[in-house]
């Protein structure tokens, strides 16, 4: 409640004590907007320092700072141009980023949900032991599961020599990278999920079983499509992960140029010193948009999602 | 010249129309064999009905994880007490604990270690500290949603996209010369004429490396916190501010208390990223110039100087330093939710 929206009690004018106290309350509240203000802009800066040197020349954005341009404004495509059509430019790494992101984000909503269904509304012995279990997995780091996993992608699951499962076959294609992902989402994936499935009102379901509606047609027909705003949450959130990841990728996508990411890419770029430095700041502008822009439209459905996983349970 | 540009575009449109088809063919695969499997479980009745429901829709997530990360925890917990070298290694042998001790006593490890812990003081303090102040001041303001957007934005970048915005705040240009990098013209400007190059100066490179974290991850804790301050009731405020507090004292007195459980998760959880960060030292200098952190030289030894076993101990003290943090803020999730 702030002096804003308080109506004014008193018409009459202030004095003493209470118009200080009124004029220091006005103030702190001015004062305030501006520190708001002046973080936000702080925040903002190196992001739109990048903005503006990805439109200059290579020549100005290697010489003079990019606020420079204010003073001399100088614009140019060059930067995105080769970017976007020279050999090891962005567009083969943006479309891996799309081919490793989509499904990466759909395999796990599908999985996740039906897990979170059957462990909220198949009551059986143990579902509540699973559903611990599952969401305490969240302690593995997936660095723990790097080196194993990669092993078992390309020699298949062996204990003491036997082979237990054999290798999937997937070893040098993107398949690996999105199984990955799914693995590691799952945890958080089954808790956000469940705990929005179990919270549909029972007497719909209730009432569909009664209707003769088997446990796998209730899934399909009521709580997927009821559960929308949940997976839309989860969506979001995996989608700005795996676009943003970059372990994972390095780990199973390997050195392999045409299976990498942006994010792969950007970073051979900034490690390359000096060799591709003009190209930085389009390129690196390139690579943020898509979240951004992601982030920016569906900011809603990833706020509720960040406070469903942290705070609320 | 033009010929072999356009065969080079072509070639680049082939490759990406490859990349897309396949991607929609295993989306489109997924779903179809999901298809398949309802309908064809679908006509089972009776009895068998609840059981064969249960193993369709549970099966895929347990096997997954399963495989993905039960089996692998293990097998790195297993590692970390044999000397395996390079990955696929097979006559390898248990030397029990050596590789804790090395990472305890090895003095570059050590710094590691040391280094790590830092991070872990100073930046979930700082990024919680800018997100609680600006949750406080937008909690009294009207137009909040665009400086709120501002600080929140940097949440979507990656932590490559990140590390690449702030090397042009970085970046060193000999004095002399007119200077590119945002942070060597302020500190010119202010009248320090010979700045150090910034990110292979040490120590100064882990604290800028640090901010670049911490520019991150305010805004998450600014959302999380501002949901706690604006449910805390009205009537509570009202009363505390009739008996007098205002500003500082209110603050103290009665929104931090009200807030501690979530100021603790938002503590806890922006500590576990931290402990895993590795894409922001691995961009900016590859961990050289003494900026190496646990998840750097883990990567590293796993993947790049082949000493696997080491790089697996590091994942285990990894593990053990979130495995706290991750079961405290189950446990403040679960007493929230007892309270509700």
């Amino acid at each position: 409640m702030s002096s804003t929206t308080a109506p004014p009690a008193v018409q009459r004018p202030l004095t003493g004590t209470a118009a200080v106290k009124a004029v220091r309350k006005r103030l702190s509240g001015s004062l305030a907007s501006v520190l708001v203000i002046a973080i936000g802009v702080m925040w903002t800066i190196p992001t739109f320092g990048l903005f503006i040197n990805s439109f200059r020349s290579k020549e100005d954005a290697a010489t003079t700072g990019w606020w420079v341009f204010f003073l001399h404004p100088s614009f140019s495509l060059s930067g995105y141009d080769q970017v976007l059509t020279s050999q090891g430019g962005l567009i083969i790494p943006l479309v891996n980023s799309l081919a490793i992101t989509i499904p990466a984000t759909i395999i796990p909503i599908f999985v996740a949900s039906m897990a979170g269904y059957s462990l909220a509304w198949m009551r059986f012995r143990g579902s509540d032991a699973i559903f611990f279990a599952l969401f305490a997995l969240q302690v593995v780091p997936l660095q723990m599961a790097l080196v194993p996993l990669q092993q078992y992608y390309v020699h298949g699951l062996q204990i003491a020599g036997v082979t237990i499962l054999p290798s999937p076959g997937v070893n040098g294609t993107l398949t690996q990278i999105w199984l990955s992902h799914t693995m590691f989402s799952l945890p958080l994936a089954v808790f956000l999920l469940h705990n929005f499935i179990a919270q549909l009102p029972s007497s719909l379901i209730e009432a569909a079983r009664v209707d003769g509606a088997s446990h796998l047609r209730i899934f399909r027909s009521i709580v997927l499509p009821l559960s929308m705003p949940a997976i839309a949450s989860f969506s979001i959130f995996q989608f700005l992960w795996v676009w943003n990841d970059l372990l994972v990728a390095k780990t199973f996508g390997g050195s392999n140029p045409d299976m990498q990411p942006v994010t792969a890419r950007m970073q051979s770029l900034v490690g390359s010193y000096g060799a591709h430095q003009e190209l930085l700041a389009p390129a690196g502008f390139l690579t943020i948009v898509i979240p951004l822009i992601v982030f920016l439209s569906l900011q809603r459905y990833f706020v509720r999602g960040l406070l469903a996983g942290s705070v609320k349970g | 010249m033009a010929t072999a540009y356009l065969l080079m575009a072509s070639s680049t449109a082939g490759q990406a129309a490859t990349t897309l088809l396949g991607v929609i063919e295993a989306v489109g695969g997924f779903i179809a064999i999901l298809v398949i499997v309802f309908f064809v479980a679908g006509r089972a009745t009776g009895r068998l009905q609840k059981p064969i429901a249960v193993v369709i829709c549970l099966g895929p997530a347990l096997f997954l994880v399963t495989l993905g990360l039960i089996i692998p925890a293990i097998t790195t917990i297993n590692n970390s007490l044999k000397n395996q070298q390079f990955l696929g290694q097979l006559d390898t042998q248990y030397i029990g604990f050596k590789n804790y001790t090395y990472a305890f006593t090895d003095p570059t490890t050590q710094q590691t270690i040391l280094r790590t812990v830092l991070w872990l003081l100073i930046v979930p303090a700082a990024a919680v500290a800018v997100g609680l102040l600006v949750a406080l001041l937008v909690d009294r303001m009207k137009y909040s949603s665009v400086p709120k957007t501002m600080i929140f934005l940097p949440t979507a970048i990656s932590f490559v996209g990140a590390a690449v915005i702030w090397s042009y705040v970085y970046n060193y240009v000999t004095p002399s010369q007119p200077q590119t990098g945002l942070l060597s013209e302020i500190v010119m400007k202010l009248g320090w004429s010979n700045p150090p190059n910034w990110l292979i100066t040490a120590p100064t490179n882990t604290f800028l490396e640090m901010v670049i974290m911490i520019w991150i991850q305010a805004g998450f804790a600014m959302v999380v916190l501002g949901a706690a301050l604006k449910a805390i009731p009205d009537e509570v405020i009202e009363s505390a501010r009739l008996d007098g507090a205002e500003g500082f004292t209110l603050f103290r007195t009665v929104q931090i208390p009200m807030i501690r459980n979530t100021l603790v998760v938002v503590l806890t959880t922006v500590m576990i990223t931290t402990l895993k960060v590795f894409d922001i030292v691995f961009t900016i200098n590859n961990g050289n110039f003494d900026t190496d952190v646990l998840a750097r030289q883990m990567y590293a030894d796993m993947f790049v100087t082949s000493q696997v076993s080491r790089g697996s101990a590091l994942a285990v003290i990894l593990f053990l330093a979130v495995t706290p943090l991750v079961f405290y803020n189950i446990r403040q999730l679960r007493r929230e939710r007892e309270t509700r």
